[in-house]
């Protein structure tokens, strides 16, 4: 009489296991390394600004860390839910603590958590920096629409709600923005610059934009500011520094200049209390 | 040979073993008067559990209504303000009204007494109050609709200026506040409550490193409520002031400071989400440990965990203000990050629990398996939240909308969990099951329906709190998607209700029918008034389970001696 | 009690050390405050239970061999029904509606608080009802 086949036992099993685990991991990895490491955007968009597109990798990163621990963890509940479905009546082996492997998992979390400080360190201290330009906007949001104004030139730009009021500025250098609001508060939000700001009464807020590619990009108010917050738009229209110049000539009338002059007496001009909010490392103004 | 255990206490005359008198005796008020005047904590429980589902419907109206409006790009099912009244009273229903009581007031209040032993709360008159505050919040906050200038508008966090006598005049908003000065007394009161029993009501035996996962994490709730609202009343109050008395604490035009009030509201705000979200935690524990049959893996690790989030909760605030430009971003990122760790413990206790364990996919089961699964991917999309740069261009968008809505909805699926598996404790009755599984099926997966083209919309550029979107008319398709998310889990509801309906009386549950683990299973089912005629010995986490499987007992804390002596001649 | 003592004192220590961090790098007030008084929270009944384990009788609810029989007898009291907390609860309502409608409502919640009050500590004296 022949003895029956046992089903495979113990250390045969788990290599199998570990040999189909071994299939399923190399199939993506080596996707992800034919691919010439580009990674996928995973939804967001690399934008229109240096910055936009610093931050575009870190999300790419951020995203590629996400899928491979949030999968690890799913398999691991799929695996459970799975393999340890109640069969009889007997009483599992009552194991409690196992402290390697809690320490394991208290400190690989750390140590991720650390490499993804320090990742967005890198590209905050970019988004917050403000180094000298030549070009500056005063932007200044108000209930419900916003208004543009160019220091040192006569150039200004004002809408309210659906006539969204676009805003030019200049491609290839750095740009600076004065934030304000008039009123309650405002957000400033332009998804193609992967950007927002609140524009808080009373306080200055700056941060500066390098456009690398030229186009018309929309913007609006992410803030709730009251009853037409959902019409709160506007455009940003980035174009070559000579057109961006000819612009600027188109407002060189006296009608022009007196109306700029009006404009630029926005609130936070005339409020000797605004204070600017400076950068994380530095004091606040309260 | 000497037992572990003591041997277990056979029937003993119910007036010797909790206090002086006659549990058979007692016959408490009925009718209107039992619902009007009780110290039980059982039947304030049940108020609080029935007001709080109450309030999950009536926030679950609002949310099928904001769906409905932003079913097309120029929605005009409700107007503009309407609008900003439906996600304001929307948000503030699901998270003062039904959120935080459901968690705290309503199975905290009904199960910590019996997880431990205690005859009650420590102070069932409090506790009776508490309920009362709560309701009449609920209805102060609730009848802004009834109002000239209706609701309260300026979205559930209320950020000055817009929240204003200026920006906001009208009953409603005062309404808002006067109804979260009511709420926030009714958790605070029971915050107090809950440390005081945990703290002096156990029984003996029952050590602070025997009490069940689910009291651990109320008295780490409890402790947080104590810490976090009193800020938010302190707030309220001074929005008030700035609304009525002329003060100036939050305009600039009077030299205050606007963005004082984030940094007040979400000194509480945030501590509030752990808030809402460690019982849930706790449920979810204790569901798993029971249908795998197991002790709860790590139990020193989860109490670890509990308290890490606690201590960090309140280190990390601003962290919803990182786009105002006025605070200091690497502190609250580093903190926001580090708050993932514990987090993650609790995950992987969690898949440990169950591991090697004989699962039972019961109705509890499955709502808290799903619990797990939807926590973890609403917790990693906060992991980029906790990003500065990501926060950027996320914030105030359908991105942030996603991520709360993924972490709000799996505390649903681990409180409906709860339900199933205390219910026949608390009322003495099984649900059905089937219905219970049809539930899960439409909550869990309706869950990710609804969330997941959320995120995709945020990352597109969808802003949060508007009513129409004219310019990205190809948003329509990912809002119909979510909008039909959204109608599968409002049909889970209407499951749950109608389970509720059918299971009436129907089919009584014994003492014990999960063969569970800790205390609140030795009694009956309900509980006789006092919780216990008669209580085990209690030398582990597990006491029900030690007593009924004491050749499969917890590894006795603190008696770990005793443990080496048995195997040495007696002396 | 010191497991209870321990929890306080650690999450007062931990409270403090961040208000510590917090306040001097990032100047700014309002945390500091809040932090700083989270702290003092957590350590006015820590120490207070710190110092009380030491001196108070042994309970059984710490003690890890305590037997049920032990803790037989007289816990606390427990009062039965009481119309107060009800009666407290609508005082109040009518308080805050008075910030809501105007000060006329202060009459009938004033009345009820302190009726209430008054009718709650006889109550809490008299023992309560069973």
């Amino acid at each position: 009489m022949q003895t029956p086949a046992l089903p495979p036992q113990g250390a045969t099993v788990r290599a199998r296991r570990w040999r189909r685990v071994r299939r399923f991991v190399a199939l993506p990895l080596a996707a992800l390394a034919l691919s010439g490491c580009t990674l996928p955007s995973f939804g967001a968009y690399p934008g229109a600004t240096s910055g936009s597109k610093s931050v575009f990798h870190l999300w790419q990163w951020f995203s590629v860390g996400a899928v491979v621990i949030g999968g690890f963890v799913c398999l691991l509940i799929l695996y459970a839910v799975l393999r340890y479905r109640r069969k009889g009546d007997n009483i599992p082996k009552q194991s409690q603590y196992h402290i390697p492997l809690e320490l394991t998992y208290t400190i690989v979390p750390i140590l991720i958590v650390f490499g993804l400080f320090a990742a967005t360190l890198v590209v905050e201290n970019k988004e917050t920096s403000n180094p000298p330009t030549k070009v500056t906007i005063n932007v200044n949001a108000f209930q419900w629409g916003w208004k543009f104004t160019y220091p040192g030139t006569n150039a200004f730009v004002y809408g309210q709600t659906t006539q969204e009021p676009e805003m030019v500025m200049p491609v290839g250098e750095n740009v600076h923005f004065n934030l304000t609001s008039s009123d309650v508060l405002h957000g400033f939000y332009v998804k193609a610059f992967n950007f927002s700001r609140y524009a808080l009464p009373g306080v200055r807020n700056e941060f500066t934009f390098y456009a690398e590619n030229t186009g018309t990009y929309f913007g609006q108010c992410t803030q709730l500011c009251g009853l037409y917050h959902a019409l709160m738009w506007f455009r940003v229209k980035v174009v070559t520094q000579s057109q961006y110049a000819a612009w600027l000539k188109t407002f060189n009338n006296p009608a022009d200049e007196a109306a700029a002059k009006a404009a630029a007496k926005t609130t936070y001009e005339q409020t000797s209390a605004i204070v600017p909010a400076k950068g994380s490392t530095t004091k606040f103004g309260r | 040979m000497t037992d572990l255990l003591d041997p277990p206490v056979q029937l003993p005359p119910a007036d010797e073993v909790v206090h002086g008198h006659d549990h058979d005796e007692h016959h408490g008020p009925t009718g209107i008067l039992k619902w009007l005047t009780p110290t039980d904590h059982k039947i304030i429980g049940l108020s609080y559990t029935v007001t709080s589902v109450i309030m999950l419907i009536i926030g679950g109206i609002f949310a099928e209504i904001i769906r409905a409006q932003l079913a097309t790009p120029n929605g005009t099912l409700v107007s503009l303000a309407q609008y900003n009244e439906l996600f304001t009273m929307h948000g503030s229903v699901m998270i003062y009204l039904f959120a935080g009581p459901f968690a705290f007031g309503a199975l905290a209040n009904i199960m910590v007494p019996i997880q431990i032993g205690a005859p009650d709360m420590a102070y069932p008159r409090l506790n009776a109050l508490s309920y009362w505050l709560y309701l009449t919040g609920a209805i102060t906050m609730l009848s802004g609709f009834f109002t000239a200038g209706g609701a309260a508008n300026f979205g559930w966090v209320a950020y000055a200026p817009l929240s204003n006598s200026v920006n906001t005049p009208g009953t409603g908003a005062d309404l808002w506040i006067g109804g979260l000065l009511l709420t926030g007394f009714s958790a605070i009161f029971t915050g107090v409550n809950l440390c005081a029993t945990i703290f002096y009501l156990r029984a003996p035996g029952m050590t602070m490193f025997r009490m069940p996962i689910f009291t651990w994490n109320m008295l780490v709730t409890a402790i947080l409520i104590l810490l976090a609202f009193p800020v938010l009343t302190a707030g309220l109050i001074m929005l008030y002031c700035d609304r009525h008395f002329g003060t100036h604490i939050f305009s600039v035009q009077g030299g205050g400071v606007p963005v004082l009030w984030q940094h007040i509201f979400w000194f509480w705000g945030h501590p509030e989400v752990y808030i809402l979200a460690l019982p849930f935690f706790g449920m979810a524990t204790e569901i798993l440990a029971v249908f795998s049959r197991k002790p709860v893996f790590g139990y020193k690790g989860m109490v670890f965990a509990t308290l890490t989030i606690a201590a960090l909760s309140l280190g990390v605030w601003a962290h919803h203000m990182f786009t105002t430009g006025v605070v200091l971003l690497p502190f609250f990122s580093i903190m926001s990050l580090l708050i993932a760790v514990p987090t993650g413990i609790k995950i992987f206790n969690w898949i440990g629990t169950m591991w090697r364990g004989e699962i039972w996919f019961s109705t509890a089961m499955l709502m808290a398996i799903g619990f797990v699964v939807t926590f973890l991917i609403g917790g990693l999309t906060g992991i980029y939240l906790a990003s500065p740069p990501l926060d950027f261009f996320t914030h105030d968008t359908y991105f942030v909308v996603a991520h709360f809505h993924s972490v709000v909805m799996a505390l649903v699926l681990a409180a409906m969990g709860g339900l199933y598996y205390w219910g026949p404790k608390i009322t003495g009755y099984m649900l059905n099951e089937r219905i219970g599984k049809l539930q899960f099926w439409f909550l869990f997966i309706g869950t990710q329906v609804f969330t997941f083209p959320q995120y995709a919309l945020g990352l597109d550029g969808m802003p949060r709190r508007i009513a129409v979107y004219p310019h990205d008319p190809q948003w329509k398709w990912l809002n119909d998607w979510s909008t039909f998310g959204a109608i599968l889990i409002g049909i889970s509801t209407i499951f749950f209700i109608v389970n509720v309906a059918v299971s009436w009386k129907k089919y009584p549950a014994g003492d014990n029918p999960w063969d569970a683990q800790t205390l609140e299973w030795f009694t009956t089912s309900p509980p006789p008034h006092h919780n216990f005629y008669r209580l085990p010995p209690i030398r582990s986490e597990r006491p029900t389970w030690d007593y009924n499987h004491p050749e499969h007992r917890s590894v006795a804390h603190g008696a770990e001696h005793a443990v080496v002596h048995e195997s040495e001649p007696a002396s | 009690m010191k497991t209870e003592a321990k929890i306080l004192l650690g999450l007062g220590t931990f409270f403090g050390l961040m208000c510590a961090v917090y306040w001097n790098w990032s100047l700014e007030n309002a945390g500091g405050v809040m932090m700083f008084c989270g702290m003092l929270l957590c350590f006015i009944p820590g120490s207070y239970y710190w110092w009380w384990s030491r001196h108070m009788k042994p309970r059984t609810e710490d003690d890890p061999n305590a037997t049920q029989a032990e803790g037989a007898g007289f816990i606390a009291t427990f009062p039965g029904t009481s119309i107060w907390p009800f009666t407290l609860g609508m005082g109040a309502f009518f308080v805050v509606l008075a910030l809501v409608f105007g000060i006329w409502f202060l009459v009938p919640g004033l009345f009820l608080v302190v009726w209430a009050l008054f009718g709650g500590t006889a109550e809490g004296r008299r023992g309560g009802q069973h």
